[in-house]
C-alpha cells in the first residue's frame, strides 16, 4: 500500500499510518524499533533499500528524513508512506521543504513508535560535527554513521572519534566484523608471542586505521599500516617469534589463512552489502566500547603524527608501551570521557601531511 | 606457546560471533533424509555466516559406492534445496573442497581405516589439528558397531591438545534398561563430557526463549506457581503420518518417540526453579531435579490415553490409516496419539497437573506449552456478562510460526458489559525471525565449539525413561487401543481424561 500525501502535517500522517495498519488486518505493532534516515534525494533508493532489508530481522517504522530546497522561502512536508509491501514494518518518506529542513526534528518527533529504541542513519558523507548533539541525533539512543562516505575519510572519522557519545557507531567499524572474527579465531589457537603486526589495505581507508588501532590496543603491540592497492583491506600480519600469522584478501572475496608449521587454509570473507552491515548494527543497541576504544586511539594518533600538543607523547611508534595506554584509558573511561578527545577534535588533521609509520593518506578518489 | 586468554576476545566486544575451531565432522550416514535436509544445509548456513574456521572439513561415510565428486554434488543439491542463507558462489566453493567421502559398511574394518587414513590426511592438508567429530545419523543399532570400530581403527583416541566428540540422535533407548546399555557402549569410547545428544528442539529459538521469558521478566515469574496456575498443557500435534518411518516406528510410539525427550524437556524448562546460572552445568542441575520430582499418577487407567489414527480425511486429502500402512502389521498396537497427567512434587507445583499429549494425522501441526490459569477468584460482573469468559492462558508456542499468546479477557464493544476471550499475539516471525538460525545450525556449532547447555545430559535421559517405563508397561498389560479419526483433535479418552478433572484440551 502506496499513500501520498502532500503538504501536509505530522497528524494526518499519524492518522494515514493507523488507517492503512487496520486496513491491511494487523492492528497490533510487531516493530521493535524506529529507524530514522537522514539522506538527500539521490542516495535515498540504496539507503531505503537497504533498511527496508534490514527490517526482515528488526521490523521498524523507517523514517527517511530527505532535505529538499532548504533555501527556499516556503515550508511544506510531503510524505510517502510505504506499508505491507517489502516486508514488516513501515517506511515513510518525508521531504522538507524550505526553513522546515531546519526542523527535522519536529515533524520526526511524532512519528517515532513510542516507548522503543530509535536509531538513526546518516548513510551519506554528510554527518553532522557531533551526532549526539545535532538536532535529529538526540532523539536516538544509536547513531549510525559512514566516514567512507565522506570526502576527508579519516579527517571525518577523527573527528567522531573526538565527539563520541555512547551510542556512536560508524559502518567502517562494522565493515571489520568478519576481518576481526576471523583474526580472534585464529588467535584462539595456541601461538607464539606476537611481537608486531602489519595492516595492508588501500590508501585512505578508516577500516584499516581501526583495525590496526584495535589490534594495537588489544595485543599491545605497534602494528604498522601499509598500502596496497586493495580492494579494501588486503591483508593483516601478525608476526610471532615463532613466524608470521598471515590473513591476505587480495580479491576481496577470499581469505587465506597461513600460520607457520600449518598448510595454508582458504575461507570466503565478502564485503558485505549495507543491509547486512544495517542490520548487524541493529542487532545491538547498547554503547559499543570496542569501538570507541579503536576510534579513539586512531585518533590519536592521526593527531599525534601531526601535532606536538597533548597527544604527542603518545605517537604510533609508541604502543610498545601499550599496557600503560590501556591503563591511562581505562582511567579516562571511569570519568566517562573518551580517552582522546580534545587534543584531535575541531582539527583537520587528514589535511596535514603524515609522519613515520603513518599511513599514506590525502584526498584521494572515493573508489572502494 | 601462550596459553593466556585470547587477547582479541572482550567481553564487551559482543559483534564477535563464537568460531568453531580447526576441526573435521565425520557425518555417518549421509545418505539419510535428516542430513539432506537438515545437517548439510546447517553446515553451509554456518559457513555462509562465517561461523566455520577455515579448513573446516567434513567427511560423509556411508553404504555407497561414491567419489567425493558424488558427495559434493548430493551436498550442493540439498543444500541449494534447504539452504536458509542465500547461495554463494565463493562459500560454497571453499566448503566443498573440504568433502570428502569414504565409502563403506559398519561391519567393515578396511572401511574403518580409510576412514582413519582420510581423517589424518586432512590433518595434513587442511590443517584441522586431530579435531574430530562423529555424527551419528543412523539407527541406534549401529551405534556399538560403529563406536568399537572407531576404537579399534585409533579414530576414537584422544591426543593432547584435541578433541574428540561424538553426537547422537534420539532414540536414547526404548526404555531405562536399554538407554544404559546405549549409554554404556558410547561411554567405553566416549567420556560423558565429549557425548553430545542431539534433541533439536532445544536448539530452537523460543525453547531458548522459555528461559528468557521466565528468568529476564519481572511480570510473569510472580504467577508462575500453584497460586495462580491452574495446569499446563504441553502438545506436539502433527499432521502428517508416519510417512516412510514405518521400521523405525512400529513398536516404538508416540510416547517414545516424543514425549520421552522433547515433552519432558519442555516440561523441565517450564517447571524448573532459577538456574543460578547458565552454565551448562546450572542448567542441567536444575533440569535434573525438577525431572526427578515429577510423579506418575497411581491410577494410570484414568490418567493416560492412547490411540492409532484410523482413516479418514485430513486436509482434504483421503489417507490410510495406521494399520493400513506399508510395513506395519494387521495387529500392530503401536500407539500414534499418547497423552498422559503428571504431576510435580515440590513447594512450587504441588497440585498443578501438567498435561502433556502428541499425535501423528492430527488437524494441525502444532508445538506449544500453555499455562492455564485459574480463574479470578471473583467476578464482580453478573453471570451472562462473564458466560463467555474462560481462564486466562500463557501460550508459548514452539513451533511452527514461533512466538507468545496472552488470552485475557476483555470487553465486546457496545453498550452491554459482555466479556470475551481475546488472544494477543506476540509473533516472533514476525519480529526477528529471518536471522534466527534453524535449530541444528546452533547445535551443530555448540558441538564443534564444546558448548553443552543445549544437550540433554545422560542422567535426563535415564530420569525420564524413570517416568515414562511405567506407563509404557501399563499399556503393554492392557489390550484395546482406541482408534481416532485423521485430521481430527485425537481419540475421545484423551478428552475423557481432561473431563474427568473438569478441564478441556486447548483446541489444536
Amino acid at each position: 500500500m502506496n499513500i501520498d500525501l502532500t503538504g501536509t502535517t505530522t497528524r494526518k500522517i499519524q492518522d494515514a499510518l493507523t488507517q492503512s495498519r487496520h486496513l491491511m488486518g494487523g492492528p497490533a505493532v510487531g516493530m521493535v524499533l524506529t529507524l530514522i534516515i537522514v539522506t538527500d534525494e539521490s542516495a535515498q533508493y540504496d539507503a531505503v533499500r537497504a533498511a527496508t532489508e534490514a527490517a526482515r530481522e528488526h521490523p521498524c517504522r523507517v523514517l527517511t528524513v530527505i532535505s529538499r530546497d532548504p533555501r527556499g522561502n516556503s515550508s511544506r512536508l510531503d510524505a510517502e508512506i510505504r506499508m505491507g509491501e517489502t516486508g514488516p514494518g513501515e517506511t515513510v518518506l518525508l521531504r522538507m521543504y524550505g526553513p522546515l529542513a531546519e526542523h527535522a526534528d519536529s515533524v520526526v518527533v511524532p512519528l517515532l513508535m513510542p516507548d522503543t529504541p530509535v536509531v538513526i542513519w546518516w548513510p551519506g558523507g554528510k554527518v553532522p560535527k557531533s551526532p549526539a548533539k545535532s538536532g535529529l541525533g538526540k532523539l536516538a539512543t544509536r547513531r549510525i554513521t559512514d566516514a567512507y562516505a565522506a570526502r576527508d575519510r579519516l579527517g571525518t572519522l577523527a573527528q567522531l572519534a573526538g565527539n563520541y557519545s555512547p551510542g556512536d557507531t560508524d559502518f567502517t567499524w562494522t565493515r571489520l566484523t568478519a576481518w576481526r572474527s576471523l583474526l580472534a579465531a585464529a588467535l584462539d589457537q595456541d601461538h607464539d608471542e606476537i611481537v608486531s603486526g602489519e595492516v595492508m589495505a588501500e590508501p585512505d581507508s578508516p577500516s584499516a586505521e581501526l583495525l590496526a588501532a584495535w589490534l594495537s590496543i588489544r595485543l599491545g603491540v605497534a602494528v604498522e599500516r601499509t598500502v596496497s592497492e586493495g580492494p579494501g583491506i588486503t591483508g593483516v600480519r601478525l608476526t610471532t617469534t615463532g613466524g608470521d600469522i598471515v590473513i591476505h584478501r587480495p580479491d576481496g572475496r577470499v581469505a587465506t589463512l597461513c600460520r607457520p608449521g600449518q598448510p595454508d587454509r582458504q575461507v570466503a570473507l565478502m564485503r558485505r552489502p549495507m543491509s547486512e552491515l544495517l542490520a548487524e548494527e541493529l542487532r545491538r543497541l547498547d554503547p559499543d566500547e570496542v569501538y570507541r576504544e579503536a576510534a579513539a586511539r586512531f585518533a590519536k594518533d592521526l593527531a599525534g603524527g601531526t601535532s606536538d600538543e597533548g597527544t604527542a607523547s603518545e605517537p604510533l611508534s609508541g604502543t610498545q608501551e601499550a599496557a600503560t595506554t590501556r591503563k591511562a584509558e581505562k582511567e579516562a573511561e571511569k570519568e566517562g570521557l573518551p580517552a582522546a578527545p580534545e587534543s584531535s577534535a575541531g582539527k583537520q588533521p587528514a589535511s596535514k601531511p603524515s609522519g613515520g609509520k603513518k599511513p599514506a593518506r590525502g584526498k584521494s578518489s572515493g573508489d572502494a | 606457546m601462550t596459553d593466556a586468554a585470547n587477547p582479541l576476545r572482550d567481553p564487551r566486544d559482543k559483534r564477535l560471533p563464537r568460531v568453531a575451531g580447526p576441526c573435521v565432522l565425520v557425518l555417518f550416514g549421509v545418505t539419510g533424509d535428516l542430513s539432506r535436509k537438515k545437517l548439510l544445509p546447517a553446515i553451509y548456513d554456518l559457513a555462509n555466516r562465517g561461523l566455520l574456521p577455515p579448513g573446516f572439513s567434513l567427511v560423509g561415510f556411508a553404504r555407497r559406492d561414491w567419489e567425493n565428486e558424488d558427495f559434493r554434488q548430493i551436498a550442493y543439491e540439498s543444500v541449494k534445496a534447504h539452504a536458509r542463507t542465500p547461495f554463494r558462489e565463493d562459500v560454497w566453493t571453499h566448503l566443498s573442497e573440504g568433502m570428502h567421502f569414504v565409502p563403506g559398511e559398519f561391519s567393515d574394518p578396511g572401511a574403518f581405516d580409510a576412514l582413519s587414513m582420510a581423517v589424518k590426511e586432512l590433518d595434513e592438508s587442511r590443517g584441522t589439528g586431530g579435531n574430530y567429530a562423529f555424527y551419528l545419523s543412523i539407527p541406534p543399532k549401529f551405534f556399538p558397531q560403529v563406536v568399537e570400530q572407531l576404537q579399534r581403527s585409533g579414530l576414537a583416541d584422544r591426543k593432547e591438545g584435541a578433541w574428540r566428540r561424538v553426537v547422537i540422535e534420539k532414540p536414547f533407548g526404548r526404555d531405562l534398561k536399554t538407554a544404559v546399555e546405549l549409554n554404556d557402549t558410547v561411554h567405553r569410547v566416549f567420556p560423558e563430557e565429549s557425548i553430545f545428544r542431539i534433541d533439536h528442539y532445544l536448539g530452537k529459538e523460543t525453547v531458548q526463549n522459555i528461559l528468557a521469558l521466565r528468568f529476564a521478566n519481572t511480570m510473569f515469574e510472580p504467577l508462575w506457581n500453584r497460586s495462580y496456575v491452574d495446569h499446563v498443557q504441553i502438545t506436539m500435534a502433527e499432521d502428517i503420518g508416519i510417512g516412510g518411518r514405518a521400521g523405525y516406528y512400529d513398536g516404538i510410539g508416540a510416547a517414545r518417540d516424543v514425549i520421552q525427550n522433547h515433552l519432558l524437556q519442555l516440561l523441565a524448562l517450564t517447571a524448573m526453579e532459577e538456574p543460578t546460572s547458565f552454565s551448562a552445568q546450572a542448567v542441567r542441575l536444575e533440569k535434573a531435579k525438577i525431572l526427578s520430582s515429577v510423579r506418575v499418577p497411581g491410577d494410570l487407567t484414568t490418567s493416560t490415553a492412547r490411540g492409532q489414527y484410523a482413516s479418514g480425511w485430513q486436509g482434504g486429502v483421503s489417507v490410510k490409516g495406521y494399520l493400513e500402512e506399508d510395513g506395519i502389521p494387521a495387529d500392530s498396537r503401536t500407539e500414534t496419539y499418547a497423552a498422559v497427567k503428571l504431576e510435580i512434587d515440590n513447594r512450587r507445583w504441588a497440585g498443578v497437573p501438567f498435561y502433556l499429549r502428541t499425535g501423528k494425522r492430527l488437524s494441525r501441526r502444532v508445538t506449544e506449552v500453555a499455562m492455564v490459569f485459574q480463574q479470578a477468584p471473583h467476578l464482580p460482573f453478573s453471570h451472562t456478562d462473564t458466560e463467555e469468559l474462560g481462564q486466562n492462558a500463557l501460550v508459548m508456542r514452539v513451533q511452527p510460526d514461533e512466538g507468545i499468546t496472552v488470552r485475557f479477557g476483555s470487553k465486546v464493544p457496545g453498550t452491554s458489559m459482555e466479556i470475551r476471550d481475546v488472544n494477543m499475539d506476540f509473533a516472533y516471525g514476525e519480529s526477528f525471525t529471518e536471522a534466527s538460525p534453524e535449530a541444528y545450525e546452533r547445535l551443530l556449532l555448540d558441538v564443534l565449539i564444546g558448548d553443552p547447555p543445549l544437550f540433554p545430559r545422560q542422567e535426563e535421559v535415564e530420569l525420564s525413561w524413570r517416568i515414562l517405563d511405567p506407563i509404557e508397561e501399563y499399556w503393554a498389560s492392557r489390550g484395546g487401543l482406541d482408534q481416532y479419526t485423521s485430521g481430527g483433535y485425537g481419540p475421545d479418552s484423551a478428552d475423557e481424561l481432561m473431563a474427568r478433572d473438569g478441564r478441556a484440551w486447548r483446541r489444536l
